[in-house]
């Protein structure tokens, strides 16, 4: 259906209009990350990408 | 009281603040899950059509850009997010009915909501017990979200079901980030607006749910 099309890509881009500010104030305003904090980061997002192969192990 | 004391006293209200910013987040979080649950069994009672998961995300998306923070600091923000999750809970309904028709239908959908509560517990446990500041991410993370959006375009004149693996894959990925995120900003009294911390964790758990769906659909088909 086309204008199922339409309507998606019209959220989209409303997403995007939403983002764009959010970007610009997030990226002057944080802080520097420091030493450890992207390993800190980078844990837990490993154990989550672990779960989901397992999750998708489990349905297969 | 001295110059010591002052700042010992003030960081102590902002921990109770903050504790209380926490715990009305969690208690709203919980009712807004549970009431989605209900719009979403009588979605599916009802027998809506999938294009009903589109129009709720897109009426969901308008009230909570447009009405939810300028209500946010009154009762009336309470009965908006209620209607922006109760929509969406509408909606998933659409999906869900479409999932249980499948041969592995059910099993798909017990997983990827087991899975969408591990990670949810499991993150928020870390944030809090870590007690590490990760606003450091906000920029990564929303431009991060940015390409995702732009390959969500894309995939909707290409339907590619490689692209579309990857863009929930990164989904998945950065509610997380979203989810380590929002809970640090919560604890360090950077969102003192619980209604506002229970739309941003609501839509990170609402993300990873359907993102799993997604994979777990296309993944643990036989074709």
């Amino acid at each position: 259906m086309e204008w199922m099309q339409i309507l998606a890509v019209v959220a989209g881009i409303m997403m995007l209009f939403v983002l764009w500010p959010a970007y610009k104030h997030w990226s002057a305003n944080s802080p520097k990350a420091e030493a450890g904090d992207w390993q800190a980061v980078l844990l837990p997002l490993a154990a989550v990408v672990g779960l989901v192969v397992l999750l998708i192990m489990s349905v297969r | 009281m001295n110059r010591y004391e002052n700042v010992i006293a003030q960081s102590g209200s902002q921990a109770v603040s903050s504790n209380k910013v926490l715990k009305n987040t969690y208690m709203l979080l919980s009712a807004t899950l549970g009431f989605s649950a209900l719009t979403a069994v009588a979605s599916m009672a009802i027998g809506v059509p999938p294009i009903a998961y589109l129009i709720s995300v897109i009426a969901a998306m308008v009230l909570g850009i447009f009405v939810l923070p300028r209500t946010a600091n009154s009762s009336s923000g309470l009965g908006v997010i209620f209607l922006i999750t109760g929509l969406l809970g509408f909606g998933l309904g659409s999906v869900l009915s479409m999932y249980l028709a499948l041969p592995n239908g059910p099993q798909v959908i017990a997983t990827a909501f087991a899975g969408t509560g591990i990670i949810f517990l499991g993150l928020s446990g870390y944030a809090l017990t870590s007690k590490r500041d990760f606003s450091f991410m906000g920029g990564f993370l929303f431009a991060g979200m940015m390409v995702v959006v732009l390959a969500m375009i894309g995939n909707i004149f290409l339907q590619l079901p490689a692209l579309s693996l990857a863009v929930s894959a990164g989904i998945i990925l950065l509610m997380s980030g979203f989810i380590l995120f929002d809970t640090s900003r919560i604890i360090r009294g950077g969102e003192t607006n619980y209604i506002m911390a229970t739309y941003g964790l609501y839509l990170s758990v609402f993300n990873i749910f359907i993102s799993l769906l997604n994979i777990l659909g296309i993944m643990g088909g036989d074709e």
